[in-house]
């Protein structure tokens, strides 16, 4: 069943040319992994962030909605919002060290949801917060609860992290680019806590990231973000086996496969557009090898499949088939 | 903090107040010409020269005379007056109480309206509030205390007959009767600090502001009061308390003139008297006094840093 | 940092635009043209003032502002605008010597041991730990305590209070400056110590120099009204501001609201001196310091 809902979205900075994103919808069903993806740049974290009304002071949501539990997050009171924000959705952010506050005891910033939502005291919610300590792999938690965020390595302060994010037991968690400041090896550790919190929680999970490695290898759907639009959206086997936009498939070839030369690199030619300098047509087609005449008007959002849109107009029409890379 | 950073703070205090114990020492020997001659004045008789010159041990050799000094000195004895029998520890000791009172006060109205003011200013960026705190901030810190003292005496005390407008009551004489004579001094003395805070304070808050982790509080579910008290003070405290601890020591050289306008005898009537005397043990007591005291607070800050910062704590 | 290599044609030009940012900015040209009238009134003055400043009448004590005394007259009946416009001339002199001593000790030992650093930084740097560990004003009691009190002498043991913070930016700065290649590659062709100061440090941290130069005027013309109210500073009958305000202080019961026209004189200028020190500051891009 669908849990979270984001209908047209469209982002812009007002005083400046409009479109930061532009008409993204996707949904994201309970118990389920659906990944943002796309460079940096093209709206994701942008998209991520306004669900629960995060966005910086300057940005504006000019269009859409976000259905999460019969409520449009974009218009209810800012009380509703609160009472969402940390309960039934939770959320990772992508730089650990910064996004803890530095005077505050881990173990208090675990338990601060349980606070304001349960209305737990303090005893009480510190003892949950270790409990959640362990849940996450922290040895040692009744020492390290009165620890601050400094005393911590990266992969374990990302670990309070996700412990503060599931405090109180969420439906769904956003987790913007959880890995990317991490080393490679406890990249792993933490998608691999994200894969058992989700099964045993049966979390529903929007994962944003750039990198393809961390879609194949966590989530069930995808939805391809490029220059503000959604190029593609699909599940995960569908985008590596029978990418429908250009894009995806170029993504999916930069990927280095194990097994082949570093030289075989394929990088995807020209720099993403910056908002403002969108092309009027397909956003993609100045750096699309598969570009022709009518790329260049508008291009509109098509079906492909169950469950599979994309806005190339070529792949819709079937005058393009692409290649996909398959899994791993 | 751990011991061994407060040992190295303590350690580092102690040579500054050496260091300082040596250039006032050498104040008097700084004098151009003869200094036993200068301090005894035009008029003095060749009696009255040789008597200032046994007095101020000025017959030995410098070093001599400093080391004589300075085991006075850590033994509490920072010698005579040299016009009075009393020492000038009594002396310090007699004017002391209303310099510190009205500095302490000073400092307690800076804080509590600087850093309120900050804290409002620095939430409400770019609103009217902001714009209000941000100029008054701005003549704070260009208007002269003293100028302030006399505005105030001439609202308050001469057009109208509110407060008095000179002199110190003890608390003994009765809370509302010391409350009265304090409270014009001291906002007078404060308000540059209460300026300077409010000018800290709201930048802190408003970087603040802008960190991961105020949208990771607020991801959680933390607004209002709850996300001011437990996420954005406690972090913009951090810069304004060492903005604190610069401030005492000015308060303390804001008070000379403070207690000119407002016709109290403190210390900084004592020193000024002292200077125009050419008195110098007691200005000598007196810029050690001084000393004392600033690296006192400095210490003082640094303990409060680490209590507040728990990046220094287990530094 | 790639300004430093430029010539010396486009490092005017890059001046003039730093002029001309200031200059855009309403506040600071304000304060520009606040600062520009009060030169005009120092150098002036006795061709501007209304009446002669010293001209006492004794019939017309403490007069109500009125147009023929803008600001009325003091205790001995003398015109109070005209004493102003008098004064403004200490205004200006008086933090010219405190600024010019602070440079004349923070610069050279700055450049020294910014440059060299060693025996003469450690030194140099310990000792301005202690002076600017007492208070300003304690400081200036003190060594005035040895000069004797006066004008000159207030402004000059305020420039020696100023001279460690001073020497603290141009250490900085120079510091800073030195690590950059070009100062290294000068030196390897052999460029001669003084050339290397003149040329490639002393333009790159007049930047920093001038914003600390022009805070400290402000603070320099207040410190000199709070000594010459205890009487340490302008001797009577010279009038500077602070000098003025002892009066009215002392004639407080007679002229309650005689304070206010040299203090809103002396709030302005100082206002005025910050109000450009910032605004340099954020022509040339340098951090506010929080």
């Amino acid at each position: 069943m669908t849990l979270l809902s984001v209908e047209g979205l469209t982002i812009d900075l007002p005083g400046r040319q409009p479109g930061l994103v532009e008409d993204v919808s996707f949904q994201v069903s309970e118990g389920r992994s659906t990944a943002l993806i796309g460079e940096s740049g093209c709206g994701k974290t942008l998209t991520s962030m306004s669900i629960l009304g995060l966005l910086p002071a300057a940005v504006r949501v000019t269009a859409g909605s976000v259905w999460f539990d019969g409520v449009d997050l974009l218009t209810c009171t800012p009380r509703q919002l609160r009472r969402i924000r940390g309960g039934p959705v939770g959320m990772v952010f992508q730089e650990p060290m910064s996004s803890l506050n530095p005077t505050m005891t881990v173990g208090d910033q675990i338990a601060e949801a349980r606070r304001l939502h349960l209305g737990e005291r303090r005893g009480a919610a510190l003892a949950r917060a270790r409990e959640l300590l362990e849940r996450v792999g922290i040895p040692n938690a009744a020492r390290r609860i009165g620890a601050y965020p400094h005393e911590m390595s990266g992969g374990m302060q990302q670990r309070v992290m996700i412990a503060a994010a599931i405090a109180c037991e969420p439906k769904l968690v956003i987790a913007d680019e959880p890995t990317t400041a991490l080393d490679v090896t406890i990249q792993a550790e933490i998608l691999a806590l994200l894969r058992d919190l989700q099964r045993d929680l049966d979390l529903a999970v929007l994962l944003v990231t750039h990198d393809l490695g961390v879609v194949a290898d966590f989530c069930d759907e995808v939805v391809v973000m490029y220059a503000g639009h959604i190029a593609e959206r699909t599940t995960v086997d569908r985008l590596f086996y029978d990418p429908g936009h250009p894009y995806s498939s170029a993504l999916l070839a930069a990927v280095p496969q194990s097994g082949q030369a570093r030289s075989r690199l394929t990088v995807i030619p020209g720099r993403v557009p910056s908002a403002g300098g969108f092309p009027a047509g397909c956003r993609f087609e100045p750096r699309c090898a598969h570009a022709v005449e009518h790329c260049r008007e508008p291009q509109p959002d098509a079906l492909l499949g169950e469950g599979h849109r994309t806005r190339c107009g070529r792949v819709a029409s079937g005058d393009l088939t692409l290649k996909g890379a398959g899994r791993g | 903090m751990s011991t061994r950073m407060i040992i190295r703070r303590l350690g580092g205090g102690l040579l500054v107040l050496w260091l300082v114990s040596i250039l006032t020492f050498l104040l008097v020997h700084l004098i151009p010409g003869d200094p036993a001659e200068v301090i005894a004045g035009e008029n003095a008789t060749t009696a009255d020269v040789e008597r200032i010159r046994t007095q101020l041990g000025l017959d030995r050799p410098v070093l001599a005379q400093y080391v004589t000094w300075l085991s006075g000195v850590l033994r509490g004895d920072l010698g005579k007056s040299l016009f009075t029998d009393k020492s000038v520890l009594t002396s310090i000791a007699e004017v002391a109480p209303p310099t510190l009172v009205i500095t302490v006060m000073a400092i307690v109205l800076a804080v509590l309206v600087g850093v309120s003011a900050g804290i409002v200013a620095g939430l409400t960026q770019g609103g009217r509030l902001d714009r209000l705190v941000s100029t008054l901030a701005t003549l704070g810190i260009a208007m002269p205390s003293f100028w302030l003292g006399l505005v105030l005496v001439s609202v308050f005390s001469l057009t109208n007959t509110w407060l008095p407008a000179t002199g110190y009551a003890d608390l003994g004489e009765g809370f509302g009767t010391w409350l009265s004579h304090v409270i014009l001094p001291s906002t007078a003395l404060g308000l540059a600090t209460a300026a300077e805070l409010a000018r800290h304070t709201r930048g802190c808050v408003a970087d603040v502001l802008t960190r991961p982790y105020v949208r990771t509080a607020r991801a959680r579910g933390a607004s209002g009061g709850w996300l001011v008290r437990r996420h954005i003070l406690r972090n913009a405290a951090i810069p304004v308390v060492t903005v604190l601890g610069l401030q005492a020591g000015r308060l303390l050289g804001g008070a000379i003139v403070i207690e000119a306008v407002f016709g109290i005898s403190g210390l900084g009537t004592l020193a000024v008297n002292a200077v125009l005397q050419r008195n110098y043990p007691v200005i000598q007591g007196y810029v050690l006094l001084c000393a004392v005291v600033v690296v006192l607070m400095n210490l003082i800050v640094d303990l409060a840093y680490g209590w507040i910062n728990p990046k220094v704590r287990t530094a | 940092m790639t300004t430093a290599t430029l010539s010396s044609a486009t490092r005017s030009s890059q001046r003039s635009r730093v002029i001309r940012n200031v200059l855009r900015r309403p506040s600071a040209a304000t304060a520009a043209g606040f600062v520009a009238v009060l030169v005009l009134f120092a150098v002036f003055g006795p061709l501007i003032s209304p009446h002669d400043p010293d001209a006492q009448d004794l019939g017309n004590r403490f007069a109500e502002l009125s147009w023929s005394h803008l600001l009325g007259t003091d205790e001995f009946g003398r015109d109070v605008a005209s004493r102003i416009i008098q004064a403004s001339r200490i205004a200006l002199v008086a933090p010219l010597i405190s600024v010019g001593v602070a440079l004349l000790i923070g610069l050279p030992f700055g450049l020294w041991a910014g440059l060299r650093r060693g025996v003469v930084d450690a030194v140099a740097g310990r000792l301005a730990d202690t002076v600017l560990s007492l208070p300003a004003m304690v400081g200036a009691l003190a060594i005035l305590a040895v000069l004797g009190p006066g004008l000159v002498n207030a402004m000059v043991a305020i420039g020696i209070i100023f001279a460690p913070g001073l020497f603290r930016v141009v250490r900085g700065a120079t510091l800073a400056v030195a690590e950059e290649t070009f100062v290294h590659s000068a030196v390897a062709i052999g460029s001669p110590t003084r050339r290397t100061l003149w040329v490639h440090i002393l333009p790159n941290i007049a930047a920093p120099l001038l914003v600390q130069v022009t805070i400290l005027m402000g603070v320099a013309l207040l410190a000199e009204a709070s000594l010459s109210f205890i009487g340490l500073g302008v001797q009577p009958p010279d009038a500077s501001w602070g000098s003025m305000l002892k009066a009215a202080y002392t004639n407080q019961f007679d002229a309650p609201y005689s304070v206010v026209p040299p203090g809103i004189a002396m709030v302005l200028t100082v206002l005025a001196f910050n109000t450009i020190g910032d605004a340099i500051r954020d022509a040339v891009g340098l951090r506010r310091g929080i």
